[in-house]
């Protein structure tokens, strides 16, 4: 099956990238936006959905700085 | 005594370590691929990009063959010192505790900085005097040091916290200016500046790197007399 991992800095920890974007937005014009965090996304196949889980822990995230949420994408794959 | 400098492909500065090792003792190079440590009595995980940084700067290296034998040489107590993409790799590892994020200033950053001694009585600080400031030249975009706040007051009272950058001189917003950390027994340290190229006055400004390999040789020798 098709799976997708979105990756994302935890609540609290400083994301200099997402401040950065939200303070370029402004400067190009588009008013009230707030709130910006910019994390990682890893499509992938994968034959047994039940690994998604310990691959998230071991490689694609680190779970001391990272929140990571597993989307299965059915029908496609 | 011998070291042991591990070489990935994206490592580019394993010869200076292996040269500043050199002016301590002997020291040689092992490829990620190899599993044998050669003998080595201490092991330096040296500066670089391994693997690209892919997916995280460390994430990759840290499931090389030679880092699996590097984990159990750390579990029997074996020196292991993490420099730069190093010590990245060693927390990955988990040999270390915390993490290492984007700079906050977004930047690759390349300056000399002042580093202070919090902890001179380690295997790593012991040619160091306390409160001794260090000068050694510091280079990377993913410096910030980060652990939770838990993880911080465990490290105080157990003295992990081994260098701090001085006032002024934490360029990439490390919590509580930590430039380097070791584990709870003691036997691994890892720091972003670069001691391996402060092991010369006359090509480095400074040789205050070299307290640090000269302090693992005085840590084996007298662990052996």
């Amino acid at each position: 099956m098709r799976a997708r991992v979105l990756i994302r800095p935890k609540a609290g920890i400083l994301d200099p990238q997402g401040t950065a974007v939200e303070r370029a937005l402004p400067a190009l014009g588009f008013a009230g936006v707030g709130n910006v965090h910019i994390g990682r996304l890893v499509e992938l196949d994968v034959e047994d959905p039940s690994q998604l889980e310990p691959m998230c822990e071991k490689l694609l995230a680190n779970p001391l700085v990272e929140d990571y949420e597993v989307q299965r994408l059915d029908g496609s794959g | 005594m011998k070291f042991g400098v591990l070489q990935f492909p994206g490592s580019c500065d394993e010869v200076d370590a292996l040269g500043a090792a050199r002016r301590v003792g002997d020291a040689e190079l092992i490829w990620h691929g190899e599993r044998d440590l050669r003998g080595a009595d201490a092991i330096v995980v040296p500066g670089g990009f391994s693997y690209g940084d892919y997916l995280r700067a460390g994430a990759i290296a840290r499931f090389s063959p030679a880092m699996e034998s590097v984990i159990a040489f750390a579990a029997d107590g074996g020196l292991v010192l993490g420099i730069c993409n190093g010590f990245q790799v060693l927390c990955e590892a988990r040999l270390l505790p915390g993490a290492l994020l984007g700079n906050a200033n977004l930047r690759f950053t390349s300056r000399q900085v002042d580093l202070e001694v919090v902890e001179p009585e380690t295997p790593f600080t012991s040619a160091c005097a306390p409160g001794e400031l260090l000068s050694i030249p510091a280079k990377h975009s993913s410096g910030r040091y980060y652990a939770d706040a838990p993880t911080l007051v465990a490290m105080a009272e157990r003295g992990q916290v081994v260098l701090r950058y001085a006032a002024g001189e934490n360029f990439n917003g490390s919590v509580e200016d930590i430039a380097g950390v070791r584990n709870e027994a003691g036997n691994v340290f890892g720091l972003m500046p670069h001691p391996e190229h402060a092991v010369d006055e006359l090509i480095g400004g400074s040789a205050d790197g070299l307290g640090i390999f000269q302090s693992m040789r005085l840590a084996l020798e007298g662990a052996r007399a």
